[in-house]
């Protein structure tokens, strides 16, 4: 692995599609509009849920606040990097122009996972930071360097297993062809990372810590932000971002070996 | 004449029904990934927050359920499909044809509903097996006046997204206008909470918005809860010739812009 060489590819990838991506202006200035919009929407069903009570799953608003920010971060991270690229894994085979990304000199999960990147999703992440700073003062949150640097580690932890739940979907494409709303399901079930996941009924919160680990992905960062996450939470994500890291990196390699071109 | 138009649409929709039935393990996956409702039900319950808003846990399952039911058989993507059409310059062949574009994409539509219904069921039984206490049988006049007016809504978001879409001809790229159009209609429709318990500084403008009567009216009157159903479906009604003579002038000055694109 040359990791100098992958940066300098990786830099190539960025700039070809930020110049795709910069045709077509308007449509930055459409796309920032419904970031800020369904970031209203969201905290909009939150203030329904909270007026009527004052907290629900021991969560107040201030505090689900946080996790509607963490969300809307990893949203924006999903909407950046992952959404494009994964999208396009469909069309590599379908088409069977997999053949030229297997042929190429470079690792193939990092071209599939990397080539594209799409701006608008930035536009989120900075939305996210923002409704987080808001928080900050909100809670009255002090963070010293060490609860920062765990905060750093939960993200990065979550960012993984993001990717890894996509690329593993995505990576189905090889026996399945069409995947693209077996993507729409695993959205959907994302979605409800936007609330704390105590609000649940006991058999859901079960779900969404093992058949689908939301838990992980937004509500222990939250809890690292409050100070409320003890060590074995931070542990056990770091351990199931590692061990979905390595699956999908697995099942890739192990899909590949089912590949068997298309047209031609 | 007439004989011959129905000849074609009837030859049209048992092709797309063939066409959508290859689809079918698509189309499931697509029924499951609408259970959003079940979840927001879950919250709904689970934290006792429909006390304040005066409907038994119960009342709310059936809501969720029939919003579910709704938003399944409402679903419009039109947009994309003619973006893509456009981008590959299929538009153009379908111009010549003597039968509009747009009731292909119309059959597509309805013959896409018809496949997803029995996935729609099925789903629906799963939810009354862990609900048992919320199971249902509407009367047949509830059944056929929800079915009218979950159509009204299919029609609403149909002609919504083809004037959207007739945008194409100025722009390329219409379908980040309907992303931009989908954030109000996925938080006011009433999918993620009954309009009624809104706050009254959002129900005072709402319903003068077509959004309300997406899902929130067929919702309700499905599962059988207290709305003006004659009003909600004339509004309905307006909604349409509204949306429609809308669609036909962007269409008609589309159109004459239109250039070939593609072959």
């Amino acid at each position: 692995m040359n990791i100098k060489k992958y940066l300098k590819v990786y830099s190539y990838f960025n700039y070809s599609s930020f110049s795709i991506e910069l045709e077509y202006k308007i449509n930055l200035f459409i796309d920032l509009l419904t970031s800020i919009l369904g970031l209203i929407g969201s905290v909009f069903l939150l203030s329904i849920f909270f007026s009527n009570t004052e907290e629900i799953g021991g969560w107040n608003f201030n505090q689900a606040l946080i996790i509607q920010g963490i969300y809307t971060i990893l949203n924006g991270v999903t909407n950046t990097w992952f959404n494009p690229n994964l999208k396009e894994i469909v069309n590599y085979i379908r088409e069977g122009t997999l053949d030229y990304v297997l042929l190429k000199p470079i690792d193939s999960q990092f071209w599939i996972s990397f080539k594209r990147i799409s701006p608008t999703g930035l536009i989120e992440i900075f939305l996210g930071f923002f409704v987080i700073s808001y928080c900050f003062y909100l809670n009255k949150i002090s963070l010293n360097i060490w609860s920062s640097i765990i905060l750093i580690i939960t993200l990065i932890c979550s960012i993984s297993i993001l990717y890894s739940l996509w690329f593993l979907i995505s990576t189905t494409t090889i026996w399945f062809v069409k995947t693209w709303n077996a993507t729409e399901v695993l959205r959907s079930f994302l979605y409800m990372g936007r609330f704390p996941m105590d609000s649940f009924s006991f058999s859901l919160r079960i779900f969404f810590s093992t058949v689908i680990p939301i838990t992980f992905i937004t509500t222990i960062p939250s809890e690292v932000l409050l100070g409320l996450s003890p060590a074995w939470k931070i542990i056990l994500e770091v351990i199931v971002s590692m061990t979905f890291l390595i699956f999908s990196r697995r099942f890739w390699k192990f899909a590949l070996r089912f590949y068997t071109s298309a047209s031609s | 004449m007439t004989n011959l138009s129905i000849y074609k649409l009837s030859t049209l929709f048992k092709t797309q029904y063939a066409n959508m039935l290859e689809y079918r393990a698509e189309i499931a996956l697509w029924a499951i990934s609408g259970v959003i409702p079940f979840f927001m039900l879950n919250i709904w319950t689970n934290n006792g927050l429909n006390e304040s808003i005066n409907i038994s846990n119960v009342m709310l399952s059936r809501y969720f359920l029939s919003a579910f039911f709704v938003r399944q058989f409402s679903v419009v993507w039109v947009v994309f499909t003619f973006e893509e059409d456009a981008l590959l310059g299929k538009v153009s062949p379908y111009l010549i044809q003597p039968l509009h574009p747009f009731m292909r994409y119309f059959a597509q539509h309805i013959a896409e509903q018809i496949t997803r219904f029995p996935f729609a069921l099925f789903i629906a039984s799963f939810f009354f097996i862990f609900n048992p206490q919320s199971l249902w049988i509407p009367s047949l006049f509830t059944i056929t006046i929800s079915v009218i007016s979950t159509f009204f809504s299919f029609l609403i978001q149909f002609l919504m997204q083809s004037i959207i879409a007739s945008f194409c001809f100025w722009t390329e790229k219409a379908s980040s206008i309907e992303k931009l159009l989908f954030i109000p209609t996925l938080f006011l429709s009433g999918l993620l909470a009954p309009v009624s318990s809104f706050p009254s500084y959002v129900k005072s403008w709402i319903y003068l918005t077509p959004f309300p009567y997406l899902i929130d009216l067929p919702a309700n009157i499905l599962s059988g809860n207290q709305v003006n159903i004659i009003e909600g479906i004339f509004i309905q009604f307006l909604w349409i010739i509204l949306f429609f003579s809308i669609f036909k002038k962007v269409w008609k000055s589309g159109t004459k812009k239109f250039t070939a694109m593609g072959l």
